[in-house]
């Protein structure tokens, strides 16, 4: 088999990877929380922030700059495309709701495809390759950077979540809807900010995900698929469980790559999923009732 | 349990979580007649149908059912066995007209199509929807959709019907319109356990009655008895439902 | 409804559709109408458990590729009969619908939940058949050329079309006798209240697993069609998720739980592909981003498709007719 090194040197890089996966995670999992709804354009959504980024970057803004423009703007597109689309045209019915964010994540990422067609794209950073050395492995400076960010980004989010008003009217509408919308809360706004921060987070983590990565008009499937069983995992809209859930699925990847060679990489993540979504629903990490 | 006992619940209990829904409760409807069960709102009448019917497992306790213990079957083996549920918060299949509604539950026995229509055409008749057959559920009015409730229940040709306030929110003229029509269908040989606020209704109709307050039975007999007795009107009057009864039948008078 | 009024005017479409290759008979347009009638097939498929059922899948890809595959490899790896070997796919394509209906509504999934695990099946199915070298791994499989009625091949497109338009026909009867059925009207009852069915006595689970397996087997032949067609496929065309989307689009835009909305739906998206690409031209995604507008447009103002605006139309020309 292989060497306990190794073993470690693939753990330490899942949980990396696993960190950006908690973030994408992190925004699915708060707009099911809050509007009970799996948001099946959260990988379009990706995909349309990380070619925002490539452009950025094109135009010579590093991403780690771009991230303080984008995470707003994408904000505001998440906000207007719940507040503007999505709310109105699902009639507030679940299955609708499935409908239409199946259908946005097709145009999307169709009209990037005929945009930029099915081209692969990556950006040359000058740390693109600048690695830490820790004896027995190396570990990319732009996969530390993007763990320690999505850990940034995630406790900002969770202070948002705990300290704000607009937090506490999320956490509101997330418990009793009637209730929350009773006492004077805009439950539509609330949707619509909670939808724009789950954007924000899938902005941030394609700025940290360029710098290693490529990006193609099919780039967020891969994502969202992972992002999706990690939802699941960690119960669904429980956001503690996202981040564990997402270190974990990283470990589980890179270990399943290791063992199970690249291309079947990817069964060990769905056959958690499948096993979780049948065996316990609710997820693994002490999920809401 | 007594040989024309067709449903007795064997101290019953449900919990959710910390609370006792539902408190050691026994009750006996007997074949052929109206048991009606009454009690303030959150009293746990509503669980325990649901315990009857199979959609909530008990904590403890069983459900006898003519004879045999139904406790271990799903919701729709008990309807196959005979026992007919209404929903308080009616659950109409929203987009089906009144007679593909009611012709859902006329399949239960009835696997040919047009059996089931015609019954349930016939069971429209029953309970005054006969006018409004191809019309959406989604059009009834209140009244309208307790009747369909009734109406689907009763198409399943049931032994025993549970009725989960079926008058509530109707108004008394249409109240003065079901009570015969629940009338007929115990006169039709259907056992019947009512749950119900409209008093007036509960005393005319009903030959036994239970009163379910915080989970537990404190009172069952004949329905003056149970009216008169201090348990119950304290059961109320703590939950101030006395002066609403009271309100309510006074508008049923005037 | 009798029997004429219900059964008829599927024949009718049927005859009228048949006669198209004697008025035009060029290639283009006889692959175009078989490719739009294959997608027919499947979204007929997914409008049994989905339009009458209710419960969407995401994930019909994983019985068009069981078909598909089922009817390549064992032709082309155990060298069965073309037609046993059809047979077979949609028999495999349904037990594929049986277990994964058997894993799923048996831990109670709905609603996105289940839409999320047939996803997943479907990813799966993808990614393993994309890997195995038993399925062709990459390259995919290739059924040998070998135009004879034997081999289930033919020279002529016109043979094809009739043959697929003859199962979109028989799917349409069936449809239609599901509907006047107990079976159907149970199906339909799930959909609109699953706790008010099981209190009329409606075995949920059971209903729903009756329906997912004629559904995947449905969907099952369009896909083992789909192989003997274009004698080759892969796992992208196979378990993609391109016939996932196809297969729920054409009965969402033709009318949900319809006998008609999958095939009118099938064919209209169609139409507004070739519209598009002629004016478009031949930019990848285009038609399929129009597709996705198209599901959000009618989700937004035509929840009940082509169908239930022709039923209005009707309804404000002649008086509404109960
Ligand atoms: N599914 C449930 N989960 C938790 N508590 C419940 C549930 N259903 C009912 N209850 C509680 O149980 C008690 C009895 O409710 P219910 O049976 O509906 O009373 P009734 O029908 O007599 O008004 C109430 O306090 C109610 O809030
Ligand atoms: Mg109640």
């Amino acid at each position: 088999m292989f060497a306990p090194d190794i073993i470690l040197a693939a753990v330490l890089n899942g949980l990396m990877t696993g960190a950006v996966y908690a973030l994408t995670a992190v925004g699915l999992t708060l707009v099911y929380g809050v509007l009970h709804i799996i948001n099946f354009a959260h990988g379009a959504i990706l995909t349309a922030a990380m070619f925002a980024a490539f452009f950025a970057w094109k135009i010579g803004i590093d991403p780690y700059v771009a991230v303080f423009a984008l995470a707003p703007i994408f904000f505001a597109l998440g906000y207007a495309l719940q507040r503007f689309v999505i709310g109105p045209s699902s009639h507030g019915e679940d299955r609708n709701i499935l409908l239409v964010t199946l259908g946005l994540s097709i145009v999307i990422e169709n009209l990037l495809l005929a945009a930029f067609r099915s081209d692969t794209r990556s950006i040359d950073v000058p740390y693109g390759f600048s690695v830490i050395d820790l004896g027995f492995t190396f570990l990319s400076v732009p996969r530390v950077v993007a763990f320690a960010a999505s850990c940034a980004a995630a406790a900002i989010l969770w202070l948002i979540l705990a300290k704000t008003d607009t937090g506490k009217a999320i956490r509101a509408v997330a418990k009793e809807k009637l209730g929350a919308s009773l006492v004077g809360i805009d439950v539509a706004h609330v949707y619509a900010v909670t939808f724009g921060l789950g954007a924000a987070c899938l902005a941030v983590a394609a700025c940290l995900l360029l710098p290693t990565f490529y990006v193609h008009p099919r780039v967020g499937n891969a994502y969202v698929l992972v992002a999706f069983t990690i939802v699941v995992l960690g119960g669904m809209g429980s956001v503690p469980g996202a981040l564990l859930g997402g270190l974990f699925i990283g470990v589980v990847e890179s270990l399943s790559g290791l063992f199970l060679g690249e291309s079947l990489g990817q069964i060990g993540i769905f056959l958690i999923f499948i096993l979780v979504l049948l065996v316990r629903p609710t997820g693994l990490f002490g999920a809401r009732a | 349990m007594s040989a024309d006992a067709i449903l007795s619940v064997e101290h019953a209990s449900k919990r959710f979580g910390g609370l006792l829904a539902v408190d050691d409760a026994s009750l006996v409807a007997r074949r052929g007649r109206i048991t009606g069960l009454i009690g303030p709102n959150g009293a746990g009448k509503t669980t325990l149908f649901a315990m009857i019917s199979g959609f909530i497992v008990p904590t403890a306790g069983r459900i006898m059912f003519e004879g045999a213990d139904v406790g271990g079957l799903p919701p729709h083996r008990r309807a196959v066995a005979g026992i007919a549920r209404t929903f308080q918060i009616v659950q109409p299949f929203a987009g089906l007209s009144v007679r593909d509604n009611i012709a859902v539950g006329a399949h239960l026995r009835r696997s040919a199509r047009a059996e089931a229509l015609a019954k349930a055409d016939e069971v429209a008749a029953l309970v005054g929807l006969g006018d409004m057959l191809h019309r959406p559920a989604s059009d009834l009015t209140v009244s309208g959709r307790k009747r369909l409730e009734l109406a689907r229940a009763l198409a399943t040709d049931p032994k025993l019907l549970l009725l989960d306030e079926v008058l509530a929110g109707l108004n008394p003229s249409e109240v003065r319109d079901v009570v015969p029509v629940i009338h007929a269908i115990r006169d039709a040989g259907v056992t019947i356990v009512m749950v119900e606020h409209v008093m007036q209704a509960v005393m005319s109709l009903c030959e036994d009655i239970y009163v379910l307050a915080q989970g537990r039975i404190i009172a069952a007999g004949a329905p003056r008895e149970v009216t008169r007795d201090p348990k119950v009107v304290e059961a109320y009057l703590g939950h101030g439902a006395a002066a609403r009864i009271a309100a309510r039948e006074e508008a049923a008078r005037g | 409804m009798s029997p004429l009024r219900a059964y008829g005017p599927i024949l009718l479409l049927g005859a009228a559709l048949a006669s198209m290759p004697f008025f035009a008979a060029s290639n283009t347009l006889l692959n175009a109408m078989v490719l739009a009638l294959v997608i027919a097939l499947a979204a007929q498929g997914w409008n049994i458990l989905g339009g009458y059922g209710g419960q969407f899948s995401f994930g019909h890809a994983a019985f068009f590729g069981m078909g598909a595959y089922g009817t390549a490899l064992l032709q082309t790896r155990f060298g069965v009969n073309a037609y046993a070997a059809f047979a077979a796919a949609v028999a495999l394509g349904s037990a594929a619908g049986l277990a994964i209906g058997y894993l799923s509504f048996r831990s109670g999934l709905r609603g996105s939940y289940f839409a999320l695990v047939t996803l997943a099946f479907a990813e799966v199915f993808r990614i393993l058949a994309n890997a195995w070298p038993f399925t062709g791994g990459a390259a995919g499989v290739l059924i040998k050329l070998d135009v004879r009625a034997e081999t289930f091949q033919f020279a002529s497109r016109a043979v094809y079309f009739w043959i697929a338009l003859g199962l979109v026909v028989a799917v349409m009867l069936i449809n239609r006798s599901v509907e006047r059925s107990r079976f159907g009207a149970w199906l339909v009852a799930i959909r609109e209240n699953e706790d008010a069915a099981k209190a009329l006595g409606v075995d949920t689970f059971s209903v729903k697993l009756k329906a997912i397996t004629l559904s995947a087997a449905i969907t099952a032949i369009s896909g083992a069609f789909y192989a003997q067609y274009f004698l080759f496929l892969d796992a992208n065309i196979a378990f993609g998720p391109w016939i996932s989307v196809e297969a729920l689009l054409a009965p969402i835009i033709g009318g949900l739980g319809t006998v008609f909305g999958p095939v009118i739906g099938a064919l209209g998206l169609h139409f507004v592909a070739e519209i598009t690409r002629a004016v478009a031209g031949r930019v990848p995604g285009i038609d399929l981003a129009l597709y996705g507008t198209l599901l959000v447009v009618m989700v937004a103002f035509a929840r009940d498709g082509i169908i239930g605006l022709l039923t209005k139309a009707r309804a404000r020309l002649f008086g509404s007719r109960a």
